[in-house]
């Protein structure tokens, strides 16, 4: 006697099925193409954009003046200060957080009881998730006028009010980031260190740094980037005049700010709109080139760190 | 043979204990400071914004003088556009993530999506901000009005427009949270479920999914809350700052008309109102009370979303947790 | 002559609620080789670990009695762990050379301790690689990361690294179970070569290799200790009868 099957284990795989198997698959991949379209999109746009604003005022303008007045009768569109804006406010804020972040990072992952990390960590991470909108309003609010006061300033609005800002804000990433590289360095080595009568700072310093290092200055460079691209802190803090200079205490303009200040305002279609995206495109490329060496820098670690293991 | 221990190892022998203590004691309070500093931010925030919030304020509608009235206009503005924006953004951003670690194998296309994701999410908020006025609204939407024949109804900064927006904005944050949820599902399941002859998607719909749920819902509220408190890239997509009359069409059902956003017109927000509270202000004093209670508002509604968002973590942590040990 | 080195007093260990070690007494005899022998979780471990109180690190741990090393109890409220560390070295079970050149790895603990004269580096590198017999197989290769080194030699050079410190008493923690025989063999070589200078205390799985090595052997069982006496006895004849069926495989 014949066995007797199910009906449906004597079924074949009809074509059929088959057909939605491939259907299913296909209707994923569309949707996973979605980011790969809107990337290439930003990128078509921005540069389409930008090389009218090329054709339309001259990259020379750009870079050849030391001037922003794109609303003036004779405007000027370079962005030399706009940069020396950005930079004004994004490396100091850099420097601040990355020895604060590092610091707290280091006192997470080496020195904190499980206890209190499980309470800090959780916090942290709520914290940086507040709108970036409200530390500008505060640093606005009740920074400007202590900070005045306490540097002296001659303005209530400037790179360092702006960078304190940043800083706020950078701090936990920075921390979080060198939390995870200083945590992935095998215990093991610690313990190597402990046995040979090292002390607990000697060992920071001297083993768990070095071995994560990558990882730490990844976390910096990151950090770097997100305080290049921060609008709202800047915009509010920063004073917003296109100002060249190096000092810290006066009021600069950053890239962010200043499109964020005047695409509002500005004729669709006229130099100043182009110009926008010229700047745009800029900070997207420098932005771009830092995530990815970045990125570089945390593949290299993992790689590293695998070896260890 | 001389006794090295007796020597050595008291501590009033050595100096490295007492150093070492200070260092270690330094990077405490260094930290310490640095969390202190946190909770007094916060503190301000509660502490000048608590009084004002009653139920006037939270519903009410603002008066031309900013120091008056309420904020109902900009927190329903602000339910508006993320209610959009999460209808665009989580489907694509889930399928996404199904497809990036159910079907892809390591495959051009797989790097070329994690690249994509990755390279996206680096992308500064200005910058799509700016890419969504020009592409969103200058080019769809006036694409849109010609063909409609709809005059300049969705060539302008809208509601629509600023969802959109901020969907490419948090579409990273959903794809790689959905991601590592989707990962962290033992193989073993799919295994089994394959071994049991159910095909790839019947595996992924009553399998995957369900086990991977917090994990999702992680990501959603994650990308929710960014969304609200964005406020550069919806500058100049639509947000107003002072609209009296909530964003609503009226669906006219002839015996009933439904309320619907009306995805063409300009809104309210609490993060933009907050910016233009704090910046435009004639009387900073004045205003002042009314502006830490709109932070306030903002403050508490982003915190909730990142608590919950951190509960569903470490619960599905711990579920995760339980089935690999019983593996 | 014999001199004791370490006097164990009724120690006891817990770790959170759970005790590894209950009411163990033992001396450890200097310039000897003692071998901590026992089944897996019997508190070997444990028990080693407390003389370079390694044991303060693990959350929840807790103990009772003293532990004296030349008549210095070393949980003594004014002792300096740190400087005990350096008197009392320690090999781990898995070699954890730090991810730098051989070199570094040797000179790493010295430099932090001081010393800064290069030759005087130099110097201490090459006597504890001598010690160690792996001069001649790293001395050409000295600035190569220590990680390429083959599994056995990274743990000779552990073992060199933990010399580097100039301790009194050594401590190894399984050494060899990772390793291929030959290796084990020659670890087990350089152990008759440095308990000349050094007090080593081995903790091992392998019952040969704790006959082979050791001067004393001590067998613990569910935290206590069971039996402690020259090896010889212990392996030929045994007091007690749970160590003899441990020791012929009966159990563990």
């Amino acid at each position: 006697m014949t066995k007797k099957y199910h009906s449906f284990y004597a079924k074949k795989r009809t074509f059929k099925s088959t057909l939605v198997e491939k259907a299913v698959k296909y209707f994923f991949f569309l949707n996973g193409m979605i980011s790969v379209l809107f990337l290439v999109l930003i990128f078509l746009f921005l540069f389409r954009e930008a090389f009218s604003a090329i054709s339309n005022i001259g990259i020379n303008e750009f870079f050849k003046n030391v001037e922003w007045y794109p609303t003036s009768e004779d405007s000027r569109y370079s962005i030399i200060p706009l940069i020396l804006g950005t930079l004004l406010t994004a490396i100091p804020a850099t420097i601040i957080s990355s020895f604060l972040g590092i610091i707290l990072g280091i006192y997470l992952s080496e020195i904190a009881s499980g206890r209190t990390r499980e309470i800090i960590k959780p916090f942290i991470e709520i914290f940086a998730g507040l709108p970036t909108v409200v530390i500008g309003f505060l640093i606005l609010a009740v920074g400007s006028t202590f900070f005045q006061e306490l540097f002296n300033a001659g303005t209530r609005l400037n790179a360092l009010l702006a960078a304190f800002g940043l800083s706020i804000i950078l701090i936990p990433t920075i921390s979080s980031l060198t939390e995870d590289a200083l945590r992935a360095v095998p215990n093991n080595l610690r313990m190597a260190s402990y046995a040979l009568g090292i002390s607990k700072f000697a060992m920071i310093k001297n083993v768990v740094i070095p071995a994560a290092i990558s990882g730490v200055s990844a976390g910096i460079i990151l950090g770097f980037g997100r305080a290049i691209g921060e609008t709202m802190i800047v915009l509010m803090a920063s004073g917003n005049a296109a100002e060249l200079t190096l000092n810290l205490l006066h009021s600069v303009r950053t890239i962010t700010a200043t499109i964020a200040g005047e695409l509002g305002e500005v004729a669709i279609g006229s130099p100043h709109y182009y110009s926008l995206f010229f700047i745009g495109t800029f900070l997207l490329i420098i932005t771009f080139i830092i995530n990815l060496i970045s990125e570089l820098i945390i593949e290299r670690m993992r790689k590293k760190l695998k070896k260890m293991n | 043979m001389e006794n090295r221990f007796k020597g050595n190892i008291k501590k009033e022998n050595s100096s490295n204990s007492i150093i070492d203590n200070l260092l270690i004691g330094g990077i405490r309070i260094i930290s310490f400071s640095v969390i202190i500093i946190f909770i007094l931010i916060l503190g301000k925030i509660f502490y000048e914004g608590i009084g004002v919030i009653n139920w006037n304020f939270l519903t009410g509608i603002p008066k031309s003088d900013i120091s008056k009235g309420g904020i109902g206009p900009a927190i329903f503005g602000t339910m508006a556009v993320s209610i959009i924006m999460l209808i665009l953004a989580v489907p694509v951003g889930i399928f996404s993530a199904i497809y990036i670690s159910e079907f892809a194998k390591d495959t051009f296309w797989l790097r070329l999506i994690r690249a994509s994701v990755n390279s996206l999410a680096g992308v500064p908020s200005i910058v799509i901000g700016l890419f969504g006025f020009g592409f969103f609204v200058l080019f769809i939407g006036k694409s849109i009005d010609n063909i409609l024949q709809t005059g300049m109804l969705f060539g302008q900064p809208a509601i629509i427009w600023a969802s959109a927006t901020l969907a490419v904005l948090v579409l990273p944050t959903i794809i790689v949270t959905t991601t590592e949820a989707l990962n962290s599902i033992p193989l073993t399941f799919r295994q089994a479920s394959l071994g049991l002859g159910a095909s790839k998607w019947q595996t992924i719909r009553y399998i995957i999914l369900p086990q991977a749920r917090p994990g999702i819902l992680t990501g959603v509220i994650l990308a929710l809350s960014r969304s609200i408190g964005e406020t550069a890239p919806i500058m100049f997509l639509g947000c107003a700052f002072f609209l009296p009359n909530l964003p609503l069409a009226y669906l006219d059902l002839s015996f009933v008309q439904i309320p619907i956003i009306n995805p063409a017109d300009q809104f309210m927000h609490l993060a933009y109102h907050i910016f233009i509270l704090a910046t435009q202000s004639s009387n900073p004093t004045l205003t002042a009370p009314f502006q830490y209670g709109t932070t306030l508002v903002l403050v508490l509604i982003t915190l909730l979303l990142n608590l919950t968002a951190i509960i569903f973590r470490f619960r599905f942590r711990k579920i995760i947790e339980v089935v690999n040990r019983n593996q | 002559m014999k001199e004791v080195k370490i006097k164990i007093k009724n120690l006891s260990v817990y770790f959170n609620y759970i005790q590894a070690l209950n009411d163990v007494s033992l001396e450890i005899f200097e310039n000897k080789v003692t071998c901590l022998i026992g089944p897996s979780g019997c508190g070997k471990t444990s028990l080693l670990r407390s003389l370079n109180r390694m044991n303060d690190m693990i959350y929840g741990f807790r103990m009772k009695g003293e532990v004296l090393i030349d008549d210095i109890d070393i949980y003594d409220k004014d002792i300096d762990v740190v400087n005990l560390r350096r008197l009392v070295g320690m090999v781990f079970q898995q070699s954890n050379l730090f991810p730098k050149s051989i070199y570094d790895n040797l000179i790493f603990a010295p430099k932090i301790l001081g010393v800064k004269d290069k030759s005087e580096l130099e110097e201490i590198a090459e006597k504890v690689c001598t010690q160690t017999s792996i001069w001649d197989e790293v001395k050409d290769r000295l600035n190569e990361s220590a990680l390429n080194l083959s599994a056995g030699q990274q743990q000779r050079l552990c073992i060199a690294r933990a010399l580097t410190v100039n301790p009194d008493i050594l401590l190894m923690d399984e050494p060899s179970s990772s390793l291929d025989p030959v290796s084990t063999s020659k670890i087990e070589d350089l152990l008759f070569d440095l308990k000349r200078n050094y007090t080593i205390l081995i903790v091992t799985h392998n019952m040969q290799q704790a006959a082979r090595v050791s001067d004393y052997t001590a067998y613990l069982y569910l935290g206590q200790l069971v039996e402690y006496d020259k090896t010889t006895k212990i392996f030929t004849n045994p007091a007690n009868k749970q160590t003899e069926d441990f020791l012929t495989g009966r159990f563990g």
